[in-house]
């Protein structure tokens, strides 16, 4: 029996690894697109949101009040008159205009400013308009740097108390769990996605496909066992599953302090350890197992391969689904029924491992009932392969 | 002489759907595509199954090489039930037909290992067979070329070594020469001869007047899943010619029931 299962996955690893475009674009390509996309839309953002340092906004001023002068001497200002806004409103209006902002302070805008008390005032605050162009990144960056400028000065002038003053550190959470609360609110809904796709790449094709093209019939012919064609497509086809996988979480894994921008500084992915990362692949090898399993039986319902996809597409969004609820709410639960919930139980697993907040019997409880599941899936798939509705479906 | 297959009272019935029933212009929802079906198939002889499409050769042959069950009745190949023993059944019987088909990826060299491991084949018998079969056949010269690259003619060629590769003694074609070139239709008749010719047992059903007389010892003739007459084909072409023969049997046997 051990002999023709492993025939069988050696028929397959065969048919997967021969083909380089399929090792390419199941293993190669999942990990290094999420890499290189990831890494830009990191780097993209940064500079979006980021400051440049050596940008020096051009500003026209109108009434420029002393108190507001000596803030904004990064800025390159140069003072207009009322008679001037208007054409230096239509000028904002191109998004490559060498002005960036325009600034009309009101007529004795600082003796305004101190006069005013916003408890007993009837009348309007001094009002300030800055003019910009948000279609312009230079434009909006400068508003960006203004704007803070303004709001800093104003909280400077009421001030009455002050919070966390001072160089103090008033976050007690470790370094660990600011980096693991990162990774746990990402990591668990994309691992998902990643195996889900990993498995959807080669399952459908060897179970849906071989019936399409009428080579499952050509095996069924032969002394091979229907369980052991169930157990050797399961195992094999979950091994390139669960490399396609690992691609992708590499590739995640990677990019994420480019793709976190500013909270890079914290993600330091050195606070995981050996056994951590044992945990982490005995979750990912166990729950590849589950999906490629119910996957394959999916597909043996189908006459082709095309209508394979269309009968895991909702499975793919429930897991999806699945996989956005570790985004919300307070970390791993820590009742051990959620980990006999198939693909949850994953979930819940990732979700302890990367905030460093797991227990091991709920982990080992996820791996055992997910090898279990494995094992009811690839007994309906033999009952499948032995039923001829099933195989001569066409 | 020994019977090397044995088929006793064999009926199946398929459920026909909406689309099925507007096809065979019927009301009824199931159709009886075997209905009692028996003969007997003996050491060293080519027996052939004749019928016209849809008379129910292929579900026969389905059953004996247990693709699928009856839904009663048995057939015993050399002695094991395609029934309860349908691995035992598996590993006895060479099946080839043209729904069975080869991954277009693989190599005729990685076809045959792969069938002979799956049917146990020592790896020294494998490579002698292999060797002997491939020359025969002239696959050789294309053993490392992908099937998808492989004319109509070599495809059916491997599929037929492939089929053969545990050297069984029971071999059973469904259409053997359906869609073949003259060439390769000749190849593949002159090796059922020769298969013959080595002590094994050939079942093939065709509706090819001329292959039956070419090549088979005895004939069965099948008209709405039902086994009409099954005799010698010295025996039933006495009078007349095979195709004669067929003929009146069919008017004979269709005009009874459209009586009834």
């Amino acid at each position: 029996m051990k002999n023709n299962i492993w025939t069988i996955a050696r028929k397959e690893f065969s048919r997967f690894f021969k083909d380089k475009g399929m090792v390419f674009s199941t293993i190669l390509l999942p990990g290094l697109m999420i890499y290189v996309l990831y890494t830009f839309m990191g780097s993209g953002m940064s500079s979006m949101f980021g400051v440049d340092e050596e940008f020096i906004p051009k500003m026209s001023v109108v009434n420029m009040p002393e108190s507001i002068d000596a803030m904004v001497e990064t800025f390159d200002v140069t003072d207009v008159t009322n008679g001037q806004i208007e054409e230096i409103k239509a000028e904002l209006q191109d998004k490559n205009a060498v002005t960036n902002l325009l600034v009309v302070f009101p007529e004795n805008f600082d003796a305004d400013v101190m006069a005013y008390d916003n408890l007993t005032a009837t009348d309007a605050a001094p009002n300030v308009e800055v003019y910009y162009n948000s279609a312009s990144t230079d434009s909006s960056e400068a508003y960006q740097i203004f704007f803070t400028i303004l709001e800093q000065y104003e909280t400077v002038l009421s001030n009455k108390f002050d919070v966390n003053a001072g160089e103090a550190v008033y976050d007690m959470a470790t370094e660990e769990d600011t980096t693991g609360q990162i990774f746990a609110s990402m990591l668990p809904m994309l691992m998902m996605i990643f195996m889900f796709s990993g498995c959807m790449a080669v399952a459908p094709e060897a179970i849906a496909g071989e019936k399409e093209r009428g080579t499952m019939a050509t095996l069924l012919v032969t002394p091979l066992k229907r369980r052991e064609l169930a157990i050797g497509k399961v195992l094999s086809l979950g091994v390139i599953a669960l490399l396609s996988g690992l691609s992708s979480f590499l590739g995640t894994y990677l990019s994420l302090p480019s793709l976190m921008g500013a909270a890079s500084d914290q993600m330091d992915a050195s606070i995981y350890g050996t056994t951590d990362f044992i945990m982490l692949f005995l979750i990912i090898l166990s729950t590849v197992l589950v999906i490629i399993g119910m996957i394959c039986v999916v597909s043996a319902l189908a006459k082709s391969v095309k209508e394979a996809g269309s009968y895991i597409t909702p499975l793919m969004i429930a897991s999806m689904v699945i996989g956005i609820t570790a985004m919300f709410g307070s970390g791993a639960k820590e009742e051990i029924y959620y980990y006999f919930i198939p693909l949850y139980n994953t979930v819940q697993s990732m979700l302890g491992i990367f905030s460093l907040d797991y227990n091991v019997v709920n982990i080992v409880v996820t791996v055992v009932s997910n090898v279990v599941y494995m094992g009811i899936f690839t007994v309906v798939l033999t009952k499948m392969f032995n039923s001829e509705r099933i195989v001569y479906s066409k | 002489m020994e019977e090397l297959l044995k088929v006793e009272n064999l009926h199946k019935t398929f459920k026909l759907s909406a689309k099925q029933q507007k096809l065979e212009r019927t009301k009824s929802k199931v159709k009886k595509a075997v209905d009692g079906l028996s003969f007997v198939a003996y050491k060293g002889e080519i027996f052939g199954l004749l019928g016209p499409n849809g008379a129910g050769k292929t579900t026969t042959l389905r059953m004996l090489a247990t693709l699928i069950k009856p839904d009663s009745g048995d057939a015993l190949v050399d002695g094991k039930s395609i029934v309860n023993e349908a691995e035992q059944v598996r590993s006895k019987i060479g099946f080839l037909t043209s729904e069975l088909k080869l991954e277009d990826f693989f190599t005729p060299n990685f076809l045959y290992d792969f069938f002979s491991d799956l049917y146990g084949v020592a790896v020294e018998e494998r490579n002698a067979r292999k060797e002997e079969l491939f020359k025969k056949f002239g696959i050789d010269e294309f053993a490392e070329v992908k099937v998808a690259n492989l004319s109509t003619g070599m495809k059916q060629k491997v599929s037929l070594v492939v089929s053969l590769v545990h050297n069984p003694d029971i071999i059973i074609f469904d259409e053997p020469t359906n869609g073949l070139d003259v060439i390769t239709a000749k190849v593949v008749t002159d090796f059922l001869l020769d298969l013959k010719a080595q002590g094994k047992t050939v079942i093939v059903s065709t509706h090819i007047f001329s292959l039956i007389e070419k090549i088979c010892d005895r004939v069965g003739i099948i008209i709405n899943g039902k086994m009409i007459e099954c005799d010698s084909l010295e025996n039933m072409t006495k009078e007349k010619n095979l195709e004669d023969k067929f003929f009146d049997i069919y008017v004979e046997t269709v005009g009874d029931q459209n009586e009834k």
